[in-house]
């Protein structure tokens, strides 16, 4: 694909999961990002990075249809998602799991509920079978025995990694997600690395991950996209660890190496 | 695309060449298709009491997490029933999910919290929060008063604009359903009293039955049952998503009384707009009755008109708009008191606006007869 000139060697030959052609985002005449073309490739952990308020949460709304686009389309496996029929449209959102930055759980529903929900609606499962599922989509992220908490009785934390849990519940083909690992400690953060290495993995599941965590982002990363909030498009695209070390935009690698070339030129205020 | 038909998941206890018991787990594994249940192969274990078990997946074919959970479900089963059990043939990616899954140990404390009390704690423990929420209703109606007192003499912290606001969400914005309601009262009570009233010749008193129906009691009633419905619920729907949000924590701990702050402003606007309402429903009551007095009983509009204001004395007139701003205070209240007390999820914002719409039209009920009483006494 023309649209990715670093590609990590071991996925190169993957086919295209995800197209972005020509995305404008925009809110009435303000223009967020425009020019976006980039393309996912399947059982690929594809990164999207970018200052605070850049647009990254946008983009991932831009993805799974909750903003229509200014302009530009989202094609999935080939077939255009942003005209899609409805029907289409529903069907291409059932592959999905989304893990939304505020958690966005059902406060009135115990975890095992917001977890079985999605279950019981998409799958012909028994009641005892979904609890079941759900007690291991909990364990996987840490959760076991909080089957029967209400969001509100968990923390911050436990709330983002509960999300997770109902984002991979149905064991979705494309997971997005938005910051799964802010305000999470480093054990419990390094813990949801391995387990969306291991969803890539084992399941074949395409990640898409809104992530400032460069540790996460050094070591899940096969590909990523750097929005760069003064040029309004894309800074950068390619391997995060290449990036680091070879992009040609002072932007991105003062962004991955955490301002460190910003301080090499500034004088030190103590 | 044809995808060739899936082998189904499949699950087989059997016994190898040495007589040990095998698990062989075969098929597709999909989490969307449904998965064999793990009771029959526990039931198939009790029966022929193995004491130790090989698990042998080489017959899996696609998997997905219905055969990690069925796994992970089987293992713990034979932990608790002293069974040993191996693994063999288990594809690598399956062990390293399954280890996932079990990398986090469960808290032992956790499932203690969720558990339901029984049915007595219940009872006993809703009793005494209902006994609690007099007490709290007492405290906030204390607050209340402090914040609006502070607000008379003008040291009340509030955005000004949230009192404009408040006035125009409580009073313009309802102008279109009070007129509707009020016209539609005017109407009935007109029309209920002209089939009677004509029996006797006496179809010009219609006037002053609606005339001091409306002035008396329906004026301010209907406005209160419908600011309630309206604004009322609104007060409690918004406080309580500020509750559920945390936002009112963030007042407080910034040092401003959110009591002051959120109620002092729904509360000045209630109690200034409504006997404006009141007044301009008596109005659109009456001018309700007119209409039928003109159409059904030929009377003119002049004399309609007339023989109303000759109805109205002056103190049933204050009388009215005394109890639109009783009912007023009684439904802001009840709002801000609901949304200020409301639990933390979405549902309890629901709860909040129902229980402050119900309790505002009680309470309204209950303060018209109290009314009905004192304005006997004090015969006006
Ligand atoms: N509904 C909206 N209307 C107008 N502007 C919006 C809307 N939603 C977001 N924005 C603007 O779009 C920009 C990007 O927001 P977005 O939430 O995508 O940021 P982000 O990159 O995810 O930031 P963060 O890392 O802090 O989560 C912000 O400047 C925000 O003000
Ligand atoms: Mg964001």
């Amino acid at each position: 694909m023309a649209t990715n000139p670093n590609p990590a060697p071991r996925a190169a030959e993957r086919p295209v999961h995800i197209e972005v052609r020509d995305l404008t985002m925009a809110f009435g005449s303000f223009v967020l990002m425009r020019d976006l073309n980039f393309a996912v490739r399947r059982g690929e952990i594809f990164i999207i990075m970018g200052g605070s308020g850049c647009g990254k949460s946008t983009l991932l709304r831009h993805l799974i249809g909750l903003i229509e686009p200014a302009a530009g389309e989202v094609l999935y496996e080939g077939r255009n998602f942003t005209t899609a029929a409805v029907e289409d449209r529903e069907a291409m959102l059932r592959q999905f799991g989304v893990l939304y930055q505020g958690g966005a759980l059902w406060s009135s529903m115990t975890l095992a509920e917001n977890i079985g929900l999605p279950l019981g609606e998409f799958t012909d499962l028994a009641p005892d079978e979904i609890r079941q599922i759900a007690s291991l989509k909990l364990a996987l992220v840490g959760l076991k025995g909080f089957e029967d908490y209400y969001p509100s009785q968990i923390s911050g934390g436990m709330q983002k990694r509960a999300g997770l849990a109902r984002a991979i519940a149905l064991d979705p083909a494309v997971l997005f997600l938005d910051e799964p690992s802010a305000g999470l400690d480093p054990v419990t953060s390094r813990l949801l690395d391995e387990l969306i290495l291991e969803l890539r993995d084992s399941l074949g599941a395409t990640i898409v991950v809104v992530t400032h965590e460069l540790a996460s982002i050094f070591t899940i990363g096969d590909n990523s996209i750097f929005l760069d909030a003064e040029t309004r498009t894309m800074g950068a695209l390619g391997n995060p660890r290449e990036l680091r070390d070879h992009s040609a935009n002072p932007g991105v690698r003062r962004f991955l190496t955490r301002g460190a070339s910003l301080l090499e030129t500034a004088p030190k205020d103590g | 695309m044809i995808a060739p038909a899936a082998p189904a998941p499949s699950v087989a206890l059997e016994r190898d060449s040495s007589g040990a018991a095998v698990v062989r787990i075969g098929g597709d594994w999909r989490l969307r298709h449904g998965m064999p249940a793990t009771a029959s192969v526990e039931r198939a274990l009790q029966i022929a009491a193995a004491r130790s078990i090989r698990l042998d997946a080489s017959g899996v074919g696609r998997w997905d997490s219905s055969l990690v959970s069925f796994i992970v479900r089987l293992e713990e089963y034979c932990r608790a029933h002293e069974i040993e059990s191996a693994r063999d043939a288990l594809p690598d990616g399956l062990a390293r999910m399954i280890a996932l899954a079990q990398a986090v140990p469960e808290r032992r404390d956790a499932r203690a919290i969720a558990a339901r009390p029984p049915l007595l704690d219940r009872v006993g423990a809703a009793a005494l929060e209902k006994f609690a929420g007099i007490g709290d209703f007492t405290e906030f109606l204390g607050e209340a008063s402090i914040a609006l007192g502070r607000m008379c003499a003008g040291r009340a912290r509030f955005r000004g604009s949230d009192l404009l606001e408040a006035i125009q969400d409580c009073g313009a914005s309802a102008l279109g359903i009070v007129t509707l309601i009020s016209y539609l009262v005017g109407v009935i009570l007109a029309f209920m009293g002209a089939i009677q009233l004509q029996q006797f010749g006496a179809a010009i008193y219609v006037a002053d039955l609606v005339a001091i129906g409306m002035v008396r009691e329906m004026g301010a009633m209907m406005t209160g049952i419908i600011m309630s419905g309206r604004t009322g619920a609104a007060f409690a729907a918004r406080l309580g998503t500020m509750k559920v949000t945390q936002e009112i924590d963030a007042l407080a701990t910034m040092g401003i009384p959110p009591m002051e702050f959120l109620t002092a402003p729904r509360l000045a606007a209630l109690v200034l707009m409504m006997p404006l309402l009141c007044l301009y429903a008596d109005l659109v009551g009456i001018l309700g009755g007119a209409t039928v007095g003109y159409s059904m009983l030929g009377l003119s509009l002049n004399t309609y008109l007339h023989e109303s204001s000759n109805a109205i004395l002056t103190a049933t007139f204050v009388g009215g708009l005394v109890k639109s701003v009783v009912y007023g205070v009684l439904i802001a209240l009840a709002g801000c008191y609901e949304g200020f007390r409301c639990g933390n999820s979405s549902s309890a914002v629901g709860d909040a606006a129902t229980r402050a719409v119900v309790e505002s039209i009680v309470a309204i009920v209950v303060a018209c007869g109290a009314f009905a009483v004192l304005f006997h006494i004090l015969d006006i």
